[in-house]
């Protein structure tokens, strides 16, 4: 992900609430926001949705953000977590559809029904473990930026891909598919 | 072997879900700015002052008399 930087005094006029100094700041980052949360959540749509709810939380937020440090980094943390309550909602809301992973080319590698049903253990996942899952072993993004997004330590990202990847395991053996 | 078996896990993921580099959808194609204006208008009116002020007479009315709330829940 590229870091985009600007000038201290948009960030300045932006603590204080100023409009366009935060129409600058979303005119410049809100594609590298829709580019974070479309990895997440795998549906263009949603990340539509979310990448202006995550902008409606910075601009809620804007008294709290320090100038001092990158824009970016900050709005990438708020922007994983409206895609993890969107995760969670979904995952309430929807009885595990089958259209997750909407790939445009079938995998020759594997069978639909592995696919079907790795997607469906997938989905199964706890939305913090499918979060971690996705960014380090779909997307492959360096741990430390996945960290900084989260939250939380490189270490717990790499417990928490370990914990998603053990649980597929039990949960794909349940299914009947020995890896 | 069991590590075997997660490295297998991991392909399959990858292999399911796919990575979003090069899938439609992967870059955003049109500006949001527009839809982001329409969610700062559509702001959550604010209460008036005489509301809340209203809501903390009703609120220290039913403290000194408990008993009225019967009333209130009756009248509601």
């Amino acid at each position: 992900m590229p870091v985009l930087t600007q000038p201290i005094d948009v960030l300045l006029r932006f603590c204080d609430g100023d409009l366009d100094a935060f129409e600058a700041l979303f005119r410049q980052h809100q594609r590298e926001v829709y580019g974070w949360i479309v990895r997440i959540v795998r549906d263009p749509a949603a990340a539509e949705d979310l990448t202006v709810e995550t902008f409606w939380r910075i601009y809620r937020a804007h008294a709290r953000f320090d100038p001092a440090r990158s824009f970016g980094p900050w709005a990438r943390r708020i922007a994983t977590n409206a895609a993890l309550d969107h995760l969670k909602t979904a995952r309430r809301e929807t009885e595990l559809p089958d259209d997750l992973s909407s790939p445009l080319l079938p995998e020759p590698g594997i069978s639909e029904e592995i696919r079907q049903k790795t997607a469906r253990a997938f989905r199964r996942l706890p939305p913090k473990l499918q979060v971690a899952a996705t960014l380090a072993l779909v997307e492959e993004q360096p741990y430390k930026e996945i960290a900084e997004a989260l939250g939380i330590s490189t270490g717990a990202v790499k417990l928490r891909v370990f914990r998603a990847v053990r649980i597929l395991r039990k949960e794909l053996k349940r299914q009947g598919v020995e890896p | 072997m069991r590590e075997h078996q997660e490295e297998r896990i991991e392909q399959l993921l990858r292999e399911t879900l796919q990575p979003i580099n090069g899938r439609a959808g992967a870059e955003l194609r049109g500006d949001l700015w527009p839809a982001m204006l329409k969610r700062l208008e559509a702001r959550p009116a604010q209460v008036p002052w005489f509301d809340w002020a209203l809501l903390g007479a009703v609120i220290a009315w039913l403290l000194f008399f408990p008993g009225a709330i019967p009333v209130l829940v009756y009248h509601l």
